[in-house]
């Protein structure tokens, strides 16, 4: 594949991924050779890459310590309705007494959830199927490139929809599953096209020659050769199912029982939060939400800079 | 040019053969039975409950093989029957849909052509611009992680709520009566431009980051550094790199729609704004699963027809597609 068809395949990745992924891939493989101290040099030294990494740390704490410091669950009815946030409730309460600190901890432990799940599988299944269809080339191609293309066009929220409208119980694992089942596509397009570049290399025809078989070529010669492509995919992809989980809870298919951050969003929007003017309610769960994936998606591009050696700032 | 889009047209049709299968299949074959849950959720009149029943036992047919509920959905599909609102019983679900469908374009069409536009011309122009790049890019990502709703919330409560600068909720005011008026229009103006503005600003953020880094990667590229070494204005060197780095823009544009128009649905609930966001809420309220399939039906429709023209234009801007070279192979 030559130069810039190679670019748009890549540049593919963009969309769903607002960027920093295209560039990292521009430079190509990453040489083998190179040290870990380097990548750990350079990573402890980008202040981006930094700066982000500990807003998604300090969210991770106050999920995993937040529920301990509250002695009742998210939904119960504990305090005064619709208080302004006060030393008894740090962030106030609901219309109905609720205590939003509550809700919000536990909230950003499913965002937590949502996002290594359903990120995690999407990326499972778009590597399988990007390194199968890369490898393989041929019919196998042909068939798992039609299937990506075809996942790819449907609009992925409105096949959550009816599938979460018909579930009767909803629970936060298998909103993850669904939405792992359904956003892998553009990964797979992407590791197609860099599996694609990468098979016909001398080291990849060396490790045929010498009779490696084809899984654990793709295992030890050619997915390490894009493991910060894959890293960096795997961040976006958090980002991109914690979006889409939020988008799906706010319209009223959340969790049944439980809560998350979009459901909160959606009772604070059903309950008048906004004509009366309650602020508390809505503006932590949404900005819980833009922290983190603002910061993965800033540390993304300082993972850019530390694996691209073009980018880095000297 | 033909293979391409014959492709193209493959791939749809194929995708959407595909949509109506899942829209098909997953009532009949999600855990629980779907006529008992609908009825004894949704709270109808003993009269309306009664023909409902009636009603869902012969549109699921569920006592006859599956390949005819199979055929039998596809020819109520062509005959644009998608059966009958629970919500608004005894409206059709295809008239719910076609009033609500002018809302969401009028909000959708703006404001993703006005942010694809804006965002690649600033991105272009941050690009190697130390100051600018320092503003608009963390701008950009701010914007382009936040959630839909929650700007569209932040908007509604400080211009709608705390200032009263403009209407909180509706398409229209309430007091007017749809009219050919310019009062009306101007109502409808008004009532449309928070959720436009919310809509436009989420995406313009990834638009301007995409183009930024786009341009950044032209310019290392070897026609880049040629002209400059010719001694080429740089102006035209970027007007090179603008052009090029439109087209995977443009491939993006095709591969966002889908989260637009998701973005689009949670904005209009928070506005109350009656388009299609308006009557998913509703049907998932109500248990009204024909009007939420209906509307699964309709944007997966309105998805691959804004593909197709993507499509189109691609074959216009990108010379190699009419010559029968690949140039991308989505």
């Amino acid at each position: 594949m030559s130069g810039p068809e190679l670019k748009e395949e890549l540049a593919v990745a963009t969309p769903a991924a607002p960027p920093g992924a295209a560039t990292a891939v521009a430079a190509g493989p990453v040489p083998r050779a190179r040290g870990r101290g380097e990548v750990l040099y350079f990573a402890r030294r980008n202040r981006k890459l930094v700066a982000g990494l500990a807003v998604v740390a300090g969210f991770l704490v106050v999920a995993a310590v937040g529920p301990l410091l509250t002695d009742h669950g998210p939904n119960d009815y504990v305090g005064p309705p619709s208080q302004p946030p006060s030393a008894d409730f740090w962030f106030g309460t609901t219309t109905f007494g609720q205590d939003v600190f509550a809700q919000f901890t536990h909230g950003l432990r499913s965002t937590f959830l949502v996002g290594v799940l359903g990120g995690g599988l999407a990326g499972l299944i778009g590597m399988l199927i990007g390194f199968t269809a890369g490898y393989r080339g041929g019919v196998v191609d042909e068939v798992l490139n039609m299937l990506t293309n075809v996942v790819l066009v449907i609009p992925t929220l409105a096949v959550l929809l009816i599938v979460a409208a018909y579930l009767r119980v909803r629970g936060v694992v298998p909103e993850a599953i669904f939405i792992g089942l359904t956003s892998w596509p553009w990964v797979a397009r992407a590791v197609r096209a860099q599996t694609f570049s990468l098979r016909t290399r001398d080291f990849v025809d060396l490790a045929r020659l010498s009779g490696a078989g084809g899984r654990a070529i793709i295992v030890r010669e050619i997915a390490p050769n894009m493991s910060s492509y894959l890293l960096m995919s795997g961040i976006l992809l958090f980002g991109g199912a914690v979006l889409l989980a939020a988008t799906l809870d706010f319209i009223g298919l959340g969790p049944t029982s439980g809560i998350s951050l979009g459901l909160m969003m959606n009772n604070a929007v059903l309950w008048s939060a906004l004509q009366l003017g309650m602020w508390w309610w809505f503006v932590p769960p949404g900005l819980g939400i833009t922290a983190i994936v603002g910061s993965l998606y800033i540390m993304n591009v300082g993972l850019d800079e530390v694996f691209n050696p073009k980018l880095r700032k000297l | 040019m033909r293979q391409y889009f014959q492709r193209k047209l493959g791939i749809y049709v194929l995708t959407f053969f595909v949509a109506v299968t899942i829209d098909w299949m997953i009532p009949r074959f999600m855990p629980g039975d779907p006529v008992q849950t609908m009825l004894s959720r949704a709270s109808l009149r003993p009269e309306a409950a009664q023909s409902m029943q009636a009603y869902l036992n012969s549109v699921f047919g569920l006592d006859m093989p599956l390949w005819r509920q199979y055929l039998n959905f596809w020819g109520g599909l062509l005959r644009g029957d998608l059966g009958i609102s629970v919500w608004l019983f005894p409206q059709p679900v295809t008239g719910v849909i076609l009033r609500a469908v002018p809302y969401t374009l009028a909000l959708l069409v703006p404001a993703t052509l006005l942010s694809w536009w804006a965002g690649n011309k600033f991105g272009a122009l941050a690009a190697r611009r130390k100051w600018l790049d320092n503003t608009v890019l963390p701008l950009g990502y701010v914007l382009t992680a936040t959630p839909y709703m929650w700007l569209a919330i932040l908007l509604a409560w400080l211009f709608g709520s705390v200032t009263g600068w403009f209407p909180l909720s509706g398409g229209y005011s309430f007091s007017l009566a749809p009219a050919w008026s310019l009062e009306f229009a101007g109502s409808l103006f008004w009532h449309w431009f928070l959720p436009f503005l919310s809509l436009f600003l989420v995406a313009f953020g990834g638009w301007a980051i995409g183009m930024r880094n786009m341009v950044i990667y032209e310019l290392e590229a070897d026609y880049a550094h040629y002209l400059e070494s010719l001694g080429a204005p740089r102006r035209l060197v970027r007007r090179y790199a603008f052009r090029n780095a439109l087209l995977p823009q443009l491939t993006g544009l095709a591969l966002q729609l889908g989260v637009l128009v998701a973005g689009a649905l949670v904005t209009e609930i928070v506005f109350s704004y009656p388009g299609l966001g308006y009557l998913v809420l509703q049907a998932v309220n109500n248990q009204d699963f024909f009007l939420l399939q209906g509307v699964f039906l309709f944007i997966v429709i309105g998805v691959l027809a804004a593909n197709f023209l993507i499509d189109i234009v691609y074959v216009v801007i990108d010379p190699r597609t009419r010559t029968g070279m690949r140039g991308d192979t989505a």
